[in-house]
């Protein structure tokens, strides 16, 4: 059944929440999303200072609890690709002398700044700090750049990786305990630099309550991957997802973050409860893997959309969510400590669901009734889509599933071949297709 | 019975096919693709029905595929499927023990695992860069200016063949120049050039798995130095059809039977097609 048909039979059948519910996720999300780029434009005239962070281990929790602003400049950066823009801002700094191969996101950034953050979402601030993770080598040498532009403090957190695959360690072994006091020297280093920067003395019952912000908006994110299990699946985790994933970046320990993701579970759970899908016939449950294409992002959506193949989870809402999709919740007694265990719980996830996917990806096949994985490589990010080639043989072998390998760029439209696009698209479709023609055969 | 068709509107020539109700081809063509996508394919058409004395208004032409990069552009046609399925099904219709197609076209290079019946069970392609396929002895053609026909038979003369380095299709004609000027010999460049091309095939190959047999199909598999340096890489004999060029097209005239023939006995399952 179409959610279309789903959402009609549900208003005929008495279910009156339907109207007010229904799509309010997405509405609410594309609101706050606006709010938040009108507080950045705002902010310098109201002499606020900004934290430039990344998708992740943003920290927020602790850069609000010294009023700072979190700008994301991979979220800026597909903005502008989402908008049209990025090549011209890609022209900036390729003419500045940034290398065709560089990060897509970088070169938007670097572009932005030239521009002093003339951004079509509004006017991105200056940074007064930047701090970031080593969850992506990228990060250190961008924010390298601003340091020179901005003659700022920058912050790298060393956050401790999983050693091999499956081999994570948890509270109560010794190496993790090493590992989080490792993390939580760093925080407390932190805090001096970011005293510095606000010229505010570091508040732990403020930063306690950012917590208790983002742990609302952890258990919520966790509750809504989990929900798409429903069939027909409750939303699209490429095209709903990445509004999901603009508030939890954006909103992580606030109040409307929390508040955002409670009243989303609530709108999923009645969808679930109502047998109301999106808004596309579902014929093939699909997982994609990497990041969206976002230069040409509806129309890639509509190349598996007009297939009936619907996105019913992601990678993506794994790491770009910084691993919020575990749930982690911190201890507010012990703040401090809770924190460091959480940065390393959740970012240690985000390089795991990049470099170690393929069990995930398998362990979803059965709940999530998955068809098919489209593992999505991206030309100008060689962390995310180095070993999906690899990834999609080791999947292939251990899940009946069919496959597919797309070559594009988030960001340079340059690099992103619709046509091509379009062919393996229909290709897989037409796979896919067999294989289902082949287990009624067989049945 | 009607008959079938398959139009393969590929990038740089279109082809077409009709066969009849035994699968036999009764009618083909191949022309430029040139500007006008849709007229290239109204043509192809045209020449195939003539080719095989088909008079629609008479015989009739039951279902037509359309297939390749212009398939959306064959407004005549009843539906569309991609040439990845249609080499997959051309090929195993031509040789039934094949489990892996090869197919190198003008633009495009094709890894594809079949099932015995023809269904894809997983392909891989090249990227974005005409590396590794027809594009790239397109450029060495100019560069030595030497009859794309006669690459194959000259590179065959060669027992010391150059390395070409680069992957890229315009650097490489630079590289041929370069090994002019160095001296040597056109033929060694050629093999150069067919061995630089094969090695990025076979990468796309080992992506899916080699499984024997093979078939190699495409424009570029009526090229015999290409044909070697595969068989080279890989160790063992390909299979290569006279009909190479026109795999898709039959790939897509056979599913185009398949619709004429569903319709007779509905509650038969085939086809792939959207």
């Amino acid at each position: 059944m179409s959610s279309e048909q789903s959402v009609n039979q549900s208003a005929s059948t008495g279910h009156d929440g339907a109207d007010s519910i229904v799509g309010r996720g997405n509405k609410e999300g594309n609101r706050l999303f606006r709010e938040w780029y009108k507080e950045l434009t705002t902010s310098e005239e109201r002499g606020e200072k900004s934290a430039y962070v990344f998708v992740m281990g943003s920290l927020a929790e602790l850069l609000r609890s010294f009023d700072l602003h979190t700008v994301f400049p991979e979220i800026n950066g597909l903005q502008t690709a989402v908008r049209h823009v990025s090549e011209s801002y890609i022209a900036d700094a390729e003419d500045y002398g940034y290398a065709s191969d560089v990060c897509g996101y970088v070169k938007a950034d670097v572009g932005l700044q030239m521009r002093h953050g003339e951004h079509p979402m509004g006017r991105i601030p200056r940074p007064a700090v930047a701090v970031y993770t080593n969850a992506c080598n990228t990060y250190i040498k961008w924010a390298e750049i601003w340091e020179r532009m901005y003659n700022i403090p920058i912050f790298t957190l060393d956050v401790p990786g999983t050693r091999a695959e499956g081999k994570q360690t948890w509270r109560g072994n010794e190496d993790f305990e090493n590992d989080r006091l490792y993390v939580e020297g760093q925080l407390r280093e932190l805090i001096n630099v970011l005293e510095g920067v606000t010229g505010k003395r570091f508040d732990i019952d403020k930063l306690r309550e950012n917590m208790d912000y983002a742990n609302r908006l952890s258990v919520g994110f966790k509750r809504v991957v989990e929900l798409n299990k429903a069939v027909p699946a409750l939303y699209n985790a490429v095209t709903d997802g990445t509004v999901y994933l603009g508030v939890a970046n954006g909103f992580r320990g606030r109040k409307e973050g929390a508040e955002y993701f409670e009243d989303l579970v609530e709108e999923l759970e009645y969808k679930a409860a109502n047998g109301i899908g999106t808004l596309h016939e579902e014929k093939y449950r699909l997982v994609f893997v990497g990041v969206p294409c976002y230069p040409i992002f509806r129309r890639f959506g509509e190349m598996f959309s007009e297939w009936g193949g619907e996105f019913v989870g992601s990678s993506y809402l794994w790491f770009a969510s910084g691993g919020t999709n575990t749930g982690f919740e911190y201890d507010l007694d012990n703040p401090l400590e809770s924190l460091a265990e959480g940065v390393l719980i959740t970012v240690r996830d985000a390089m795991d669901s990049m470099f170690y996917s393929d069990k995930m990806l398998v362990d979803m096949v059965g709940p999530y009734g998955i068809d098919g994985v489209v593992y999505h490589a991206i030309k100008s990010c060689r962390t995310v889509s180095t070993g999906l080639a690899d990834n999609r043989l080791a999947v292939m072998k251990d899940a009946d599933v069919g496959t597919l390998l797309l070559d594009s760029d988030h960001m340079d439209p340059r690099v992103v071949s619709e046509a091509q696009l379009k062919n393996r698209v229909d290709a897989f479709f037409e796979g896919l297709a067999t294989r289902k023609l082949m287990a009624a055969r067989a049945s | 019975m009607p008959y079938a068709a398959g139009v393969d509107v590929g990038s740089t020539q279109t082809k077409a096919i009709i066969i009849d109700e035994d699968l036999r081809i009764v009618g083909r063509a191949l022309i430029d693709t040139g500007a006008n996508v849709t007229i290239a394919a109204e043509r192809a058409y045209e020449l195939a029905l003539a080719d095989g004395d088909i008079h629609e208004e008479k015989e009739g032409v039951g279902f037509i595929v359309g297939t390749g990069y212009g398939r959306y552009k064959v407004t005549f046609g009843d539906t569309q499927t991609t040439e990845i399925s249609c080499h997959g099904r051309g090929a195993v219709h031509m040789f039934p023990d094949t489990r892996t197609v090869l197919d190198m076209g003008g633009q495009d290079t094709k890894a594809i695992k079949v099932s015995p019946n023809g269904e894809i069970l997983d392909f891989s392609m090249n990227d974005k860069c005409a590396a590794g396929t027809g594009r790239f002895l397109g450029g060495a053609s100019a560069a030595l200016e030497i009859p794309l026909d006669d690459l194959g038979p000259t590179a065959l003369r060669s027992d010391k063949p150059v390395k070409i380095s680069t992957t890229c299709t315009v650097f490489a004609e630079s590289e041929i120049l370069s090994w002019l000027g160095k001296g040597k010999k056109v033929e060694d460049i050629l093999l150069g050039v067919h061995q630089s091309v094969a090695q990025r095939a076979l990468g796309l190959l080992r992506r899916v798995g080699i499984e024997r047999e093979v078939a190699f199909t495409g424009g570029v598999a009526k090229n015999i130095g290409m044909v070697k340096a595969i068989e080279d890489l890989l160790g063992f004999p390909v299979h290569v059809s006279e009909e190479s060029h026109y795999m898709g097209a039959l790939g897509a005239a056979l599913f185009a039977m398949d619709h004429i023939k569903s319709r007779q006995s509905p509650t038969k399952l085939t086809g792939v097609t959207a």
